[in-house]
């Protein structure tokens, strides 16, 4: 076990103030996560480095940190995939500000998330029956296609046209407003179409995909985002709602 | 040096296409002063001409009519994107938004030599 | 101006510009050979309500579509916003529109234009 090389593991310390990277040797592992290693450094090494992780089975989506450049979710990514010679570079997610170390304020991505219509809009009650959906109607398909986002932002962090337009809401919040949009339960058509057309909207977009590159779920926020696009069109065009 | 993220097919052809916009948007003034001279005489866009036929202001209008047609077909495979029902072959699209632009501004460099 | 109008724009202007490029690139391809010189363009063009019509909607297009681009790359590359990036935007339209239109009708009813046609370019 341990006579694979140790590697060579750089990680961002610091506060918004200021920081740097710091080197640390890390034992290497057979089927080691990049979560193990940060893990490691800090049950072993320096106690006080800030991450943040609940699952470690990629369904809560909070450990997600840039690694050699790429954002990526830390739990599900074995270190023999992305490590360069053994040498690793752990930083936090970019496109967020920096609490401590690699642990981010996820704040503006929950909140653009809202802004993004991204909340349920309710038109039914507990006494009304429930409603028959069918699985196979192509709206439902389509929602299916963008629903299992577990919000760990790596899109988010890709996307360029976040880093240059804070006000873009991003590919997270837009692919969630498109599966709402396409839910035969939800009421607020008019309200997300509303949100998203507004400033730093859908149209912010540029295709650039990088949201869609680096999705650890392979989703497709890209496609979502040129549906709503369409949507709105149809819409300004007068041609529906 | 191109960070990792963004080294994938869609996001080169996002920078070609904002790159071939932002020269043709800052080469349009010059164009259009050159064409305008025409109103101080035919002999004044003479002049101007005369000082574009050298081999490296041919490879430059070579270079200048890749960027438009890189921009035209660029744009026409992003409005497909959008506004047609989605295609998965957006990498293959791409890179034949680039190929039919190398024909084109090819096909202008070996009449303009 | 809204996001949204500006993006309509935007793709209205490029669907407008997309068969005028086609045109002015086999124009060019055309011309280009044996070199370009005044006489043979200004043959072309002078007294042409054809041309004016073509490149004048072309030079509309271009100062809608290049305005709203360069206001996106201002927006995000040099971090300008609210009446600067707009104003900016603005008088970009402004500019492309006027000198766009000044060198179409230079090369089409001005008097240097008909006196190189009237020259026997052709």
């Amino acid at each position: 076990m341990s006579e694979l090389p140790s590697l060579h593991v750089r990680v961002w310390r610091g506060t918004p103030e200021a920081g740097d990277y710091a080197a640390y040797e890390v034992p290497r592992y057979e089927s080691q996560t990049v979560l193990d290693v940060v893990s490691w450094i800090q049950q072993h090494l320096d106690g006080a480095l800030a991450y943040r992780y609940a699952c470690r089975v990629g369904m809560c989506g909070s450990c997600a940190m840039t690694v050699n450049g790429v954002p990526r979710w830390t739990c599900r990514t074995h270190v023999g995939k992305v490590a360069e010679d053994g040498n690793l570079e752990i930083g936090p997610l970019a496109n967020f500000p920096v609490i401590r170390d690699l642990a981010v304020d996820m704040d503006p991505f929950f909140e653009k998330w809202v802004k993004a219509g991204g909340v349920f809009h309710a038109g039914a009650t507990r006494d009304d029956p429930v409603a028959e959906i069918d699985p196979a109607a192509e709206t439902r398909q389509i929602a299916d296609a963008g629903i299992e986002c577990i919000n760990c932002a790596v899109c988010y962090a890709a996307c360029d046209t976040v880093a240059g337009n804070p006000d873009y809401l991003g590919p997270a919040a837009l692919n969630r407003a498109w599966t709402l949009l396409n839910d035969a339960k939800d009421t607020g058509r008019a309200a997300i179409l509303e949100a998203v057309t507004g400033d730093g909207g859908c149209h912010s977009c540029h295709t650039m995909g990088s949201c869609a590159a680096h999705c650890p779920n392979g989703l497709n926020p890209l496609e979502s985002i040129a549906g709503l696009k369409r949507a709105a069109a149809r819409s300004f065009f007068g041609k529906g709602s | 040096m191109i960070r990792p993220h963004r080294r994938h097919p869609l996001w080169f052809a996002f920078i070609l296409h904002r790159v071939s916009g932002l020269a043709l948007a800052l080469f349009l003034p010059a164009h259009f002063l050159m064409l305008g001279s025409v109103l101080e005489g035919a002999a004044a866009l003479d002049a101007g001409l005369a000082w574009t036929d050298n081999l490296l202001a041919k490879i430059a209008e070579f270079g200048l009519v890749f960027l438009l047609a890189v921009h035209l077909f660029g744009g026409l495979r992003l409005m497909a994107l959008e506004f047609l029902p989605w295609s998965p072959a957006q990498k293959t699209m791409a890179a034949a938004s680039v190929a039919l632009a190398v024909l084109v501004s090819g096909g202008f460099f070996l009449q303009a030599v | 101006m809204g996001e949204m109008r500006l993006y309509m724009a935007q793709r209205l202007s490029a669907l407008v510009m997309a068969p005028l490029v086609l045109g002015h690139v086999a124009v060019m391809i055309y011309a280009v050979q044996g070199g370009l010189s005044a006489a043979e363009i200004l043959g072309r063009t002078a007294g042409s309500v054809g041309w004016v019509l073509f490149y004048g909607l072309f030079a509309l297009a271009v100062a809608v579509h290049a305005a709203i681009g360069l206001r996106t790359i201002l927006r995000e590359w040099a971090g300008l916003g609210g009446l600067v990036l707009n104003a900016a935007a603005l008088a970009i339209f402004a500019l492309l529109l006027a000198m766009g239109w000044r060198a179409v009708w230079a090369v089409t009813f001005s008097a240097g234009a008909a006196a190189a046609a009237a020259g026997g370019g052709a």
